[in-house]
């Protein structure tokens, strides 16, 4: 199988970049490096979760995503938009009008994404009934997933097989308008509206087959909220619609509450994912039965490509959920795909990245060096060398990316040697 | 540190009597030097459970001890010791489910009476020496070489 470049979201804008440290401290992968007084990613190991556009002081970091326009080099659009758009407007008074403000924009058609949740979570119940793997880890989160591929490779058997609500959306929607329309599905562009730059990354790595691009909610907010009065076509109210369940993944634990059983984890927060994934891998939760991480703080409400607080959004959308009808929608849902075809026919497979050499002795050699090498330094993780922490400086040293003198606390000694020796040069004469 | 002719690696660390808030430190050094390495997920793994396990009955139960990580490139070893108090029935703390951790320490999640069994389930070559007064010492290995790398 040919290994695919992957495509990455999240870039730097140089420019505005001026070599802080905030984002190295703050990335969870420790992939972020400042050289030359600017920042650099090494993105063999970033997962595009997105922390670092969020927090970078100075907007150097940016998530890149499909613009608007691109959407039209399509006869026929169909715009995937993710439960937590809307969750973006206060006070709307239903799905319906996002939707309807979709189609002013330039989609032609509209696929819920929720009612694709409602799928995957009949699809995950089932796999629940029959699988012996404990815990079953939710697939929905791209960048848990990526991070699980990275730093916990020995947990990717646990990862459901299952695809993402955005992938068995565009599916469904191809093939529903392609047969109402008489078009073929290439002439069909469904487009995600995303969140998060790890499901604009993911949709780019060459795991989706049926998504096309996605576009950034922040980007096309200003344009949806000035189109949410309009009467909402009779076509858009006739559609089977998700249900509260299948809209409420855009919270975290949404997709635990869909599964209709007890001994389930939700666990928002990249770094608190980290922790709860080690527990998994120390053997100390092997009775849970499902795991479902998000990499964002709420849930995908929380994600770097959001307009509201995420707070706000996610009260938004339990108003929205308290009247939409809480009838059992899902069983409707489940009706109109069967099962496998929402399993993935390809496991997940490890992206071996962090390992400092292919031979096992050489490793041994540069992790003795690194461990020597990290002792002599003060252990402040200050940053101030360009690497998130002191052994992460050791690391890049070893591997001949940095130099010892990178570290403030070694050049001042460095520094103070020299004088020393000046002034007993001078005392010679 | 040993040098690095003879590539191995070693690293020693101290573990100290009921200290749960650094408890799990030890075990996740160990699983990010091995990924770092190269070393098989399922080694890792296995590694980590077992070494995990150690680092917790040191805490609960031992007075303080230590746990040393050798790499070798075709196996770990790993030397848990602790100053005492020493178990007296070696054979009944080896049998699944047998415990004698307080309420206080079974309150926290742990002492379920698999801690030993689950290293000697872990790890390829398994003994445990102990005298009451005198400490115990465990020795554990895993085999590098054994397990082929996972298809992708």
């Amino acid at each position: 199988m040919p290994i695919k470049q992957l495509y990455h979201s999240v870039k730097l804008e140089k420019d505005k970049c001026v070599g802080c440290t905030t984002c190295l401290k703050r990335c969870p992968m420790e992939c972020i490096r400042v050289r030359n007084g600017k920042a650099s990613i090494l993105y063999e190991l970033c997962i595009d979760c997105g922390v670092c556009v969020q927090i970078c002081p100075h907007h150097a970091k940016v998530a890149q995503t499909d613009s608007i326009n691109s959407i039209f080099r399509f006869e026929h659009r169909i715009a995937l938009p993710a439960p937590t758009l809307y969750g973006q407007f206060r006070n709307v008074p239903s799905v319906d009008n996002v939707m309807s403000a979709l189609l002013r924009i330039g989609f032609n058609d509209v696929f819920e994404v929720a009612r694709a949740a409602d799928i995957v979570s009949a699809t995950m119940r089932d796999l629940l009934k029959t699988t012996t793997v404990r815990p079953l880890i939710s697939s929905a989160c791209p960048a848990v997933v990526a991070l699980i591929q990275i730093r916990f490779p020995e947990l990717l058997p646990n990862v459901a097989n299952v695809l993402s609500p955005k992938e068995v959306a565009a599916m469904l929607a191809k093939k529903e308008y392609s047969k109402a329309h008489g078009v073929p599905i290439e002439e069909i562009g469904a487009f995600f509206i995303t969140p998060c730059p790890a499901k604009m990354a993911s949709i780019h790595s060459g795991r989706s087959t049926y998504v096309d691009g996605a576009i950034s909610i922040q980007d096309i907010y200003g344009l949806l909220s000035s189109n949410l009065k309009h009467e909402v076509p009779e076509f858009i109210r006739q559609k089977p619609h998700a249900s509260w369940q299948g809209v409420n993944w855009a919270n975290y634990g949404g997709e635990c509450a869909a599964l209709r059983r007890n001994n389930l984890l939700s666990v928002d927060g990249i770094h608190n994912v980290i922790h709860v994934l080690e527990e998994i891998e120390n053997g100390r939760l092997d009775d849970l039965e499902f795991f479902e991480g998000s990499a964002c703080t709420g849930g995908c409400v929380g994600g770097a490509l959001v307009f509201e607080n995420p707070f706000v959004a996610r009260n938004s959308l339990r108003k929205l959920i308290e009247r939409m009808q809480v009838g059992d929608a899902q069983a409707a849902a489940e009706l109109e795909l069967p099962p496998d075809e929402v399993l993935m026919m390809q496991p997940w497979g490890p992206r071996p990245s962090i390992t400092l050499s292919d031979n096992i002795s050489d490793a041994i050699t540069m992790m003795d060096k690194i461990e020597g090498l990290t002792k002599t330094f003060k252990g402040l993780d200050c940053g101030s060398c360009g690497s998130p922490t002191c052994r992460s400086l050791a690391e890049d040293i070893v591997k001949g990316y940095a130099t010892e003198l990178d570290c403030v606390f070694k050049l001042k000694e460095k520094v103070e040697a020299l004088a020393r020796q000046m002034v007993d040069l001078t005392n010679l004469y | 540190m040993t040098s690095g002719e003879n590539q191995t690696f070693q690293e020693v660390r101290t573990v100290e009597r009921s200290n749960f808030a650094a408890a799990g430190q030890i075990s996740s050094y160990y699983k990010n030097v091995l990924k770092k390495l190269g070393v098989h997920s399922g080694v890792v793994r296995r590694v980590a459970i077992a070494s995990y396990e150690a680092e917790i009955n040191l805490a609960i139960h031992s007075w303080g001890g230590s746990m040393a990580l050798t790499i070798y490139p075709d196996r770990i070893h790993l030397l848990i010791q602790d100053v005492g108090p020493g178990i007296a029935d070696v054979d009944r703390a080896m049998q699944e489910g047998y415990s004698t951790a307080s309420e206080e320490v079974r309150m926290l999640g742990f002492g379920a009476g698999m801690g030993l069994p689950n290293m000697r389930r872990c790890s390829d070559a398994f003994e445990i020496s102990s005298a009451v007064g005198a400490g115990t010492t465990v020795n554990m290995d895993f085999n590098l070489l054994q397990e082929q790398p996972q298809e992708q």
